[in-house]
């Protein structure tokens, strides 16, 4: 029977072909600008780790004199280097990194010198993020404690200075100074960049990696956010009154959650009656996603064109849906032949959502083809995140899921309008 | 013309009618909204910096091999080789002034602090936020600032210092917004202010008309144009110059650059991104708001498109159905004119009840968007323009469909339909 309902809806798509085309195009229009703003949020909206994003927590705490706190303030992304030390120095979590990022200049005995990012970091940020490694290891706490003049560099870069060879052992010199290659990543590009949201929410990841101690040790320049409440000769002192440092911590399970919570809630206590601050200070703790959404990784710009989006397609199926009515009540003769030949009213139904439907999938595969050339035009937006979208099998289904239920909805009404067309009056006005 | 049988008539087509006006309706709102947005971001596009923009351009320099700590020796040495390159830049032939800078507006990384009266400020005593810029006696004429009032740095002024030391200065200029807010009553020429809680005062010697600070993201637009600029010169292991080439000699001047600092000292990294004009960084910092306007008002256009083609169909429709009535009209003397306006008139009845209700929804949606995207409160122009744009394009789009209308002979009036 649905193969005669498909029959007879083909046929009458046919018949008024300007209309048909105007609802397919709707239709398409909707999905394709809908498709391509979700997929956009998709992307950004996901899990950069998804085996480990709960385990990870990113540490903050306000540690501002009074003077620059006012209850309610958020709480500073950054750590000053005094706090982030003492966290280090205790080591209450599974694992633990503290962290900057900078920018050089690194040259070798063969190459041209080369700008590139770098991250200033600890022993666990390898095993803490799943960081792969081709060659060599990363460096141990023990490094970390002795300030070792090592690095660990990424493939793109061991590509360009080594030609992609093992670089164990090689020199790299960074200013008047030098680092041993003791390690070379694997694949690793972490979208967006979670643990340092500060120079780039989207990336390439940074291509030199050096202990932090070393980089303090050989002022290293850094880069991203310092912000400091006093003056002073230089912001990356110990004491130096300034935030620059990201702090994470690895923990496996809940209850270890709440006893870091206690731990820094008992660490400000101790710094306030050391008279640090005269405020209770504040700690925030938060896993890996919720700080992606604190920190508004996703653009409110992308969020407003989803929104923009659903609302056309909102509109476009309104107007499918003033279409069908139309060309379905246009057919109340026919539909009245039919009745009057038996039909019941669910097989006129059934007709004319058959006949919906194929107007949504052709509206689906022209919507898909339109939401193709709008991931096309995001992807040479001059945005950070222009690489980093694409249409993946996931987002295929659901442009035709879309499609089709957006269709069938559009279709309910008049599709419920024909059935009720009365067969006897139907055919008199014929 | 009557309008009660008009109404009678809609009535037998609710679903059509009501179709119609909920989609002029959201149109409405979505069009007043995105047109809004799109207004927004084109005014902010177009602010003046307060630099003279043409004939400007920065270039990032990195040394290879320099000193990276900061003891005494190390920063003297930094010192030299940037003096070395303000040496060699000021020579070229084509390039009028260089000054040494820390940013410039629109850069997008900034500098930024808080202005008191009071040494060792504290959250009362904050007068306001600002962002500061560094350079030399060079920075007011390079940047082409407009000194309003007293005077301009000399050489004797500049001082250089380690790029991680944050001591505050001396002397500085500030921008007129900023000594405006600090000094309510004028006349901040010579007044002392304290930056960043620092004990040391620094004495205000020129203000400038205006100078954008470095970030464009619509947070700051607060302070936007509070800056301080400080006389010194700044030493780390990378440089930026601003540079003002002669009148007309932009492209000359950037083409001279990189080959000139080679020359002088081949210890450098300068990549395709080092010599950027002005125009370039404006287009770098503003792209992703003129993207957003572009898409907003792509799909505005296709929105109001739609709507038109759905207009269009459903009336095409209801003409198709009252031929026969149509017809009757006519034999008993209805002019074609009379047609054509039953169904302008019936037409605009429907879209401007969609209007009525569209103004109500444009409300909510600016007040959604005010509540979760730091929106403003819709102008009633825009809503106004609205109004008008929809009730026109209702005119249009029933234009053809009803003067297919007024061409049914009157004859069809005696065929069975």
């Amino acid at each position: 029977m649905l193969a005669y309902y498909f029959n007879l809806a083909l046929r009458s798509l046919k018949r008024n072909k300007v209309l048909t085309a105007l609802m397919v195009l709707t239709i398409a229009l909707g999905i394709g600008t809908s498709m391509t703003t979700l997929t956009v949020m998709h992307v950004l909206s996901g899990d950069p780790i998804p085996q480990k994003s709960a385990q990870l927590f990113r540490v903050r705490m306000n540690v501002f004199p009074d003077a620059n706190f006012k209850p309610g303030d958020k709480v500073p992304d950054n750590l000053t280097r005094r706090d982030a030390t003492a966290l280090m120095g205790d080591a209450r979590g599974d694992r633990q990194a503290m962290m900057s990022a900078g920018s050089m200049v690194v040259s070798t005995a063969q190459g041209d010198p080369l700008s590139v990012e770098a991250r200033y970091t600890s022993a666990d940020f390898f095993p803490m993020f799943d960081v792969p490694l081709r060659y060599g290891h990363g460096w141990s706490r023990a490094d970390d404690t002795a300030r070792e003049r090592v690095a660990v560099i990424s493939a793109a870069l061991n590509e360009q200075l080594f030609g992609g060879r093992d670089s164990v052992g090689k020199t790299l010199n960074v200013g008047d100074q030098s680092l041993r290659v003791i390690g070379v990543l694997g694949d690793w590009n972490m979208n967006p960049r979670f643990y340092d949201l500060s120079n780039g929410k989207f990336g390439d990841s940074e291509q030199v990696f050096v202990p932090i101690t070393t980089a303090l040790d050989l002022h290293l320049p850094t880069s991203g956010n310092t912000n400091c409440w006093g003056s002073g000769a230089d912001v990356h002192a110990m004491n130096a009154p300034c935030l620059w440092l990201q702090y994470w911590v690895e923990l496996d399970t809940p209850s270890k959650v709440a006893a870091y919570r206690q731990y820094l809630h008992n660490y400000i206590a101790q710094q306030q009656q050391a008279g640090r601050f005269t405020h209770r200070g504040q700690v925030s703790l938060q896993d890996v996603m919720q700080w992606l959404d604190a920190k508004g990784v996703v653009p409110s710009d992308v969020r407003l064109q989803m929104w923009l989006a659903l609302g056309f397609l909102g509109i476009c199926l309104l107007n499918t849906v003033g279409l069908l009515l139309a060309k379905f009540l246009r057919r109340s003769g026919e539909l009245g032949v039919r009745r009057a030949l038996g039909a019941s009213r669910k097989a006129i139904f059934m007709q004319c959502l058959v006949e919906a439907g194929i107007v949504g999938l052709a509206g689906g595969v022209v919507g898909l083809a339109l939401a193709g050339l709008g991931v096309l035009l995001v992807r040479h937006q001059p945005t950070d995140y222009a690489a980093f979208i694409h249409m993946d099998l996931g987002m295929l289904l659901t442009t035709f899921v879309l499609a089709l239920l957006s269709s069938l909805l559009a279709g309910l009404l008049p599709a419920w309008k024909a059935m009720h067309v009365a067969p006897a009056a139907a055919l008199k006005s014929n | 013309m009557t309008i009660h049988p008009m109404i009678a008539a809609l009535r037998k087509h609710k679903a059509g009618v009501v179709l119609i006006a909920l989609q002029i309706a959201l149109t409405l709102a979505i069009v007043c909204n995105a047109v809004f947005i799109i207004g927004q971001r084109i005014q902010r596009v177009d602010r003046p910096t307060g630099l003279k923009e043409q004939d400007l351009f920065l270039v990032t320099n990195q040394w290879v091999g320099a000193p990276t700590g900061d003891d005494p020796a190390s920063i003297q040495k930094l010192d030299s080789l940037l003096r070395e390159d303000l040496v060699t830049l000021r020579s070229l032939p084509d390039v009028a002034s260089v000054s040494p800078v820390n940013s410039m507006p629109l850069l997008n990384s900034s500098w930024n602090g808080a202005v008191a009266l009071q040494p060792g400020a504290t959250l009362q005593t904050i007068k306001a936020r600002t962002t500061y810029f560094f350079g030399d006696q060079n920075f007011v004429t390079t940047m082409g600032l407009h000194l309003i009032a007293g005077r301009d740095f000399n050489a004797g002024d500049v001082a250089n210092k380690g790029f991680r030391n944050t001591s505050e200065p001396n002397i500085i200029i500030v921008t007129k917004a900023l000594a405006d807010q600090v000094f309510p009553k004028g006349n901040a020429i010579g007044k002392a202010i304290y930056l960043d809680g620092s004990n040391t005062p620094s004495t205000i010697v020129g203000e400038v008309a205006r100078l954008q600070s470095p970030s464009t993201g619509s947070g700051s637009n607060a302070s936007v144009w509070n800056a301080v600029i400080e006389p010194a010169r700044l030493d780390g292991n990378f440089a930026l110059y601003a540079v003002r080439a002669k009148p007309g000699r932009i492209q000359a001047a950037m083409r001279e650059v990189a080959p000139a600092l080679y020359k002088a000292d081949p210890m450098r990294v300068l990549d395709d991104d080092s010599v950027k004009s002005f125009a370039d960084i404006r287009a770098h910092a503003y792209r992703a708001d003129v993207g957003m306007a572009i898409l907003m008002g792509v799909i505005c256009l296709i929105l109001l498109g739609v709507t038109a083609a759905g207009i269009v169909g459903l009336t095409s429709f209801w003409v198709g159905q009252r031929h026969r009535q149509i017809g009757v009209r006519r034999a008993l003397g209805a002019r074609k004119s009379d047609i054509l306006h039953y169904f302008q008139w019936e037409n605009l009845l429907i879209a401007g009840g969609g209007a009525v209700a569209g103004v109500g929804m444009a409300i909510i949606l600016n007040l959604l968007l005010m509540k979760y995207y730091e929106m403003n409160r819709l102008p009633v122009p825009y809503v106004l323009a609205g109004v008008v744009v929809v009730l026109l394009l209702g005119q249009c789009a029933v234009f053809a469909p009803a003067r297919r209308a007024s061409n049914v002979p009157p004859v069809v009036a005696t065929r069975s339909a």
